[in-house]
């Protein structure tokens, strides 16, 4: 297997002695076939015991090792390093604050996930002894695909509108409230609509697209978005332009 | 969240220089105000018109200007980006499932393009140029 040293320039921040971050330089040999979460695993094994960053299943699925790697929002387990010839910079990901090192603090976006209500909503349970709630394939298909997010937030790292406007509730956590809106099990739609059509919501979402360009998992946020805007235009015209309020 | 978590701010006047998909994107929000900008023109054109045959002749007239035309190629070029880039956007916007399967994102882009040429060449015939 072939080896090449590696030049990193990898972001630092102590709470407790910096008021601002920096970027160290570690030099590393590599397997060519690594990415680059490898890379700061072994820069933490060799050389620097205290460099800070989140990781679990380097496979994709767990989302904890997001950050910015050439000033791209990425999965540093999904970031191989044969794809960079030069010096990779790492740095926390953008638009959230950052905790040390490369950890993130990713409270405001679990705060706006639970505002969304993403879990199937009844407005009559069935008895247990009904059985399951069935769904056909074709009912499945509406929202599969972005039942597939893994919560990485690389797409608020993306999305300029969320850096900008703090109160954005931002791709992901409205993509999964299309999710459970696409259900055909959940009768939720019109309690999330006060926070999803709001300006808040839907409305502060101007289609950069570039949440579905990072997005490691197809997810395609922006596409959520834009079929949520053109339901909540059709409500409103049904309220204010039918007779009778569409009801 | 930590005692002390550093905050970066997005610089707000500068924050598409981060990146070319930002330039990209703000490249066809600027191409709105040629848009808006020639929908302006053509109310002044109307009420010219309204103004009567000398009014709207000197409204014609003034069209022919060098800087009128250079005007006009700017906003036909700003027209036609923002008209591809939103027909390429409507595959992302529209997703049409017939029973187990999407209809393609080409379709969708493909149809409005049909649709763009039909109107246009409705409204030319109507306006006589053919």
């Amino acid at each position: 297997m072939k080896e090449r040293v590696i030049q990193l320039e990898v972001f630092r921040y102590n709470p407790d002695t910096d008021t601002e971050g920096h970027y160290q330089h570690y030099e590393v040999s590599c397997l060519e076939e690594w990415v680059v979460l490898d890379a700061l695993n072994k820069v933490k094994e060799t050389l620097d015991p205290t460099l800070n960053f989140r990781w679990s299943c380097h496979m994709a699925v767990c989302g904890s090792c997001g950050m910015m790697i050439n000033g791209e929002p990425k999965l540093a387990c999904h970031t191989f390093l044969r794809n960079y010839p030069g010096t990779i910079r790492v740095e926390p990901l953008v638009h959230f604050p950052v905790e040390r090192d490369l950890v993130t603090a990713p409270d405001d976006f679990m705060e706006k996930l639970k505002r969304v209500k993403p879990y199937i909503i009844r407005k009559q349970k069935q008895p247990i002894e009904q059985g399951e709630y069935k769904q056909t394939p074709k009912e499945l298909l509406r929202f599969r695909q972005y039942s597939m997010c893994i919560n990485c937030t690389l797409c608020y790292a993306a999305c300029p509108e969320y850096g900008l406007t703090k109160h954005f509730i931002g791709p992901a956590a409205l993509a999964l409230a299309h999710r459970y809106n696409q259900d055909s099990r959940d009768q939720g739609r019109d309690e999330r609509q006060e926070v999803v059509a709001t300006k808040e919501g839907i409305w502060e979402c101007t289609f950069v697209g570039a949440c579905s360009e990072v997005c490691p998992v197809h997810v395609d946020p922006a596409s959520a978005l834009q079929q949520m805007k053109i339901a909540s235009s059709f409500d409103w015209i049904k309220e204010h332009l039918l007779p009778g309020g569409g009801k | 969240m930590s005692q002390k978590p550093l905050i970066r701010e997005v610089p707000p006047a500068s924050w598409y220089f981060r990146h070319p998909r930002y330039l990209r994107y703000m490249s066809r929000e600027i191409t709105s105000l040629f848009v808006g900008a020639y929908c302006v023109l053509l109310v002044f054109g109307l009420g010219a018109l309204a103004g009567g045959k000398e009014s709207y002749e000197s409204f014609l007239l003034a069209l022919q200007s060098p800087l009128s035309i250079a005007f006009h190629v700017a906003a036909f070029i700003a027209a036609l980006y923002h008209a591809t880039t939103w027909f390429n956007a409507t595959q992302v916007a529209m997703k049409i499932q017939i029973g187990e399967e999407f209809v393609p994102g080409s379709t969708i882009t493909g149809a409005h393009y049909v649709i763009w040429v039909v109107l246009s060449v409705i409204i030319l015939l109507l306006a006589g140029v053919f």
